[in-house]
């Protein structure tokens, strides 16, 4: 108490009425004050923008080979220049980040759903459901996420995956190695949620189940919840590009940042002509670090015991 | 009597994000030598940070000193520099706090945090250090002294650990001893303990004491004189028996008439109406107005100041102005 | 103390066995296997092949087999080096050591001495430098950063060698040796370092910010004592404390980066063994090395806990 803040804070506490969507109100307030937060929100909606709709006014959208401008260097034409087939390397950038933004995105979506319903289940009804539960996230984060991604990976490759279908695949195996991280924040939220004095007074009043589940408990972890979930956007993206750069990913013709920087792996390619790698590499950099920036600034209002 | 310290015209304010909070506003007193002094106040009166600001430990940018002079030993402490300060600071003026579990360092054995002010102002070695330290753990009345020193704080309890703050404060012999509710977090049968242990160290060594607490009991037992606080300001001072004879101000009339008197039945125990004002949000009028039983008219508008009553006992109050009452 | 430990090696005997039958079951739906996808082979050869190895087993046997072998040290045989996979990790095991204990010790080294300046110094200029620092550190993708500076440093400038551990063709001995794997280090080791310190520091930081304001540090200060000894003394012993239990889960953490790091830099340790053995489908290899992880990652745990219980005198066994 006799801390030297603590004085001040204690009394602006007693004052404040908790509504909850004057929390949220003030919440998306103080966001909105944070400056590079809201340059990194800023960058990601420009970022999808243009990868969802630039390529619709690109003469070179087609992706058609274009023989007579192989390998051209970036020029006013080719604003990221060309590769082996000629194709605009802009366009191709843009096309390819429609992939990587969406596969990271709704990878995110699947282990938020997943890892939360496991985990407040977990976390709700204790017991055999909760050990049957953390053991598979123990065991899942017993073994580190890359290996586990590379095995899936290659067993796409042996079953002979069709191309078009890998995306979705590999938002499904990012889901897998994700979930089990998110199940344990989420359960041991709902632990910490249930000892609240209000849950008691909930179960006095004899609600039931459901009814304190998802009215009572899942609200209070929500926020939390959102941070976690778009740190995740950026995981999720870079793991996709590691994975499709190495080839077990998503693969050529559908391109993604990462299959883009495979050719890299060209010794000819990867000296002189490092227009065809260095973009996309440079794409996912901004983009992760746009999601990161903005993910840490909601963590800074939505979660405030993690408060700098 | 010698003044030890004299604060004048003290401000410390804070500032958050809905604006600046006057913790203390504007307040002056002085400790004579041997004397102890005790500031009663609720929480969020402005006493803790007294003693904070005293020590130089309020915390910026967080906290600032905006105005004032605390004279102490012939020196303005407020004009030092960090490092002038640092070497008063658990030499000349030593501190006590409140919560004695988290005010030491879990990770230090006891032994060795006695020591670090006797090695960093006493100039002792290791040995010498380590020896005295033994002697200050006995000397607040800890036996085993030896094992003592070697044990972490987590292995003590909480009125053994406020012993050991105790003899960590007194290792270099300050002149002055601040106590910020050192007996609060403690059980009601090793305060008294600690409080008279207290009170003997303080007649031994011929030290000043400024003693922070809210509870009346101890106050009579131990002050010599009493400020009381209330927003940030002083509303009442004087010497003990004056003040729990005579309480001029409503505020220290309703803080002890609060407090439960043994063998005498109340029916109900009085407490004080209202609430404490918005620190945020202080209007130019007397603080306590509208929790007041006598107010006036000019209390809602104009902040009554310190006037000397009899004898060493000062209030602010406008029930006491001359005049006031055919405004 | 006892029982507690018992415990804990129970449960890492029980994860360790769940974890085998999943890694091998991740392998036993692969398809194919070496034999099948080598096309220099007859029919009659691959028949053969398959009966020496006994890939024609039932999979409860071939698991039974496979964790029996395990037990006793025997993690399989390399069909694509034609060497037992334990002595295959021997080989190159101790090089992917080197570039994880070194890298380690920078992460350590730089999270340690970042994370308390700008803890100390809160929103100050530096912080800030620290704190963009560290975004870019979390988002950039390690093969891509990897490749980038062997374009400009290696490729263009000529600096440092592109990759490898020893320079292609030679012989050097002693202290020339020495500085020629020193030099190919440089890269890897910095990428390495790149991975780790963004979590590390971010760490270091809060925590410090979390330890300077427990009233500890103001009894420390309310003493007299400098600042110097305050933060290094009383703040930074705290802050370590919980880090502590880092080192052990970062182990295994390293030699899942290292996958990458190895392949981009053609490092010769046991995570670019890895990489090549899934262009040969060397299944042995790679479950043992998958195995080694979890291994490791166990073990990692478990130290970490020991060491936090005696590190901090408040917890005892």
């Amino acid at each position: 108490m006799a801390s030297i803040s603590g004085g001040a804070v204690e009394l602006k506490r007693s004052q404040a009425v908790p509504v909850r969507s004057s929390l949220w109100r003030q919440a998306m307030l103080r966001l909105r004050k944070n400056k590079l937060a809201m340059s990194g929100l800023g960058f990601i909606i420009f970022m999808f923008l243009i990868c969802f709709i630039g390529p619709l006014f690109s003469p070179y959208a087609d992706g058609k080979i274009d023989t007579a401008n192989m390998y051209s260097a970036p020029s006013w034409e080719h604003w990221l220049g060309t590769d082996l087939l000629g194709r605009d390397m802009m366009t191709r950038l843009l096309q390819a980040g429609r992939i990587s933004l969406t596969v990271g995105f709704a990878s995110m979506c699947i282990s938020v759903l997943i890892g939360s319903i496991l985990g407040a289940i977990a976390g709700y009804y204790r017991g055999i459901v909760d050990q049957v539960i953390m053991r598979v996230a123990d065991l899942l984060l017993t073994i580190p996420s890359l290996p586990i991604l590379f095995i899936l990976g290659a067993l796409l490759s042996e079953w002979k995956v069709p191309t078009e279908y890998r995306m979705y695949i590999v938002m499904l195996m990012l889901s897998f190695v994700g979930w089990p991280g998110l199940a344990r924040l989420v359960r041991s939220q709902m632990l910490s949620v249930r000892e609240r004095e209000f849950m008691q007074a909930a179960t006095v009043l004899g609600l039931d189940d459901r009814r304190k589940l998802f009215h009572h408990m899942l609200p209070n972890i929500i926020p939390l919840l959102i941070v976690v979930a778009t740190l995740n956007i950026g995981g999720s993206i870079l793991y996709e590009s590691v994975l499709s750069f190495f080839g077990l990913g998503v693969m050529p013709p559908t391109p993604t940042w990462g299959n883009m920087i495979d050719s890299a792996n060209n010794l000819i390619d990867f000296e002189q002509h490092p227009w065809l790698w260095i973009p996309p590499g440079a794409a996912i950099f901004t983009t992760v670090i746009a999601i990161n920036i903005f993910g840490d600034g909601l963590r800074d209002v939505l979660d405030p015991k993690q408060k700098k | 009597m010698r003044n030890v310290m004299e604060i004048e015209h003290l401000s410390t304010y804070f500032y958050t994000r809905e604006g600046a909070v006057k913790a203390v506003n504007d307040i002056s007193f002085r400790i004579r030598e041997g004397e102890t002094v005790c500031i009663v106040g609720e929480s969020g009166s402005g006493k803790s940070v007294t003693a904070l600001s005293v020590m130089g430990l309020i915390e910026e940018p967080a906290g600032k000193i905006v105005e004032g002079q605390i004279h102490f030993d012939g020196k303005q402490l407020l004009n030092l520099s960090k490092q002038e300060l640092r070497t008063i600071r658990g030499n000349d003026i030593a501190m006590i706090f409140q919560e004695p579990m988290s005010s030491l360092n879990p990770v230090i054995p006891i032994g060795k945090q006695i020591m670090e002010p006797l090695k960093t102002h006493q100039g002792l070695n290791k040995k010498e250090a380590k020896r005295r330290a033994i002697e200050l753990i006995e000397l607040v009345g800890i036996s085993r002294p030896e094992q003592i020193a070697e044990s972490y704080p987590h292995q003590l309890s909480g009125g053994m650990l406020q012993r050991v703050m105790i003899a960590m404060a007194i290792s270099c012999e300050p002149k002055l001893l601040i106590a910020d509710e050192p007996t609060t977090a403690l059980d009601v049968t090793i305060q008294a303990q600690i409080l008279d242990m207290l009170d003997r160290i303080k007649q031994k060594a011929n030290m000043s004491m400024l003693l922070i607490t809210h509870d009346l009991g101890v106050v009579a037992e131990i002050a010599d004189y009493v400020i009381v606080m209330y927003s940030g300001k002083i509303v009442e001072e004087g010497e003990v028996v004056e003040l729990f004879d005579n309480p001029k101000h409503p505020y220290t009339q309703g803080l002890l008439r609060s407090k439960p008197i043994i063998g005498d039945r109340q029916d109900e125990l009085y407490s004080i109406p209202g609430q404490v004002p918005n620190p945020l949000d202080l209007k130019e009028s007397c603080y306590f107005h509208d929790r007041c039983e006598h107010c006036l008219p000019i209390c809602k508008t104009k902040l009554p100041q310190l006037k000397g009553m009899e004898g060493r006992q000062r209030v602010a109050c406008w029930l006491y102005e001359e005049g006031t009452h055919h405004d | 103390m006892s029982s507690y430990l018992l415990r804990r090696l129970l449960y890492m005997v029980l994860i360790l066995a769940a974890a085998s039958l999943f890694i091998f079951a991740l392998y036993a739906l692969m398809p194919g296997d070496f034999v099948s996808g080598n096309l220099r082979l007859s029919a009659e050869r691959k028949a053969e092949l398959r009966e020496i190895f006994g890939l024609n087993k039932p999979l409860l046997e071939r698991y039974g087999t496979w964790m029996n072998q395990a037990l006793h040290g025997n993690f399989g045989f390399s069909l694509a080096q034609q060497k037992p996979v334990v002595t295959l990790f021997n080989e190159y095991v101790w090089n992917s050591f080197l570039l994880a204990i070194v890298s380690t010790f920078f992460t350590w080294l730089i999270a340690v001495i970042i994370g308390v300046i700008s803890a100390y110094k809160q929103y100050s200029i530096f912080d800030t430098l620290v704190m963009i620092f560290i975004f870019a550190a979390m988002s950039i993708p390690s093969f891509f950063i990897g490749l980038f500076l062997i374009k400009v440093l290696a490729v263009d400038l000529k600096w440092l060698p592109p990759g490898g551990m020893t320079t292609t063709g030679s012989n050097a001995t002693g202290i020339a040796y020495i500085r020629e794997v020193l030099d190919h280090m440089i890269l890897p080791v910095v990428v390495m370092t790149l991975l780790g310190v963004d979590s590390l520091t971010r760490y270091f930081r809060s925590n410090m910010l979390d330890v300077i304001r427990q009233e500890y540090i103001r009894t420390a200060r309310a003493k007299g004592l400098k600042e110097r000894v305050i933060l290094y003394r009383h703040a930074l012993r705290n802050a370590l404390l919980p880090a502590i239990t880092l080192v052990g889960f970062e182990l295994p953490g390293l030699f899942g980066g290292s996958l990458i790091i190895e392949k981009i830099f053609n490092w010769p340790g046991i995570g670019q063994l890895y990489m090549q053995s899934f262009t040969v489908r060397d299944y042995p290899l790679l479950m043992g090395f998958t195995m080694f992880i979890a291994i490791l990652t166990v073990i990692g745990t478990l130290i970490s806990d020991m060491l936090y219980r005696v590190a901090d005198p408040r917890i005892k066994l």
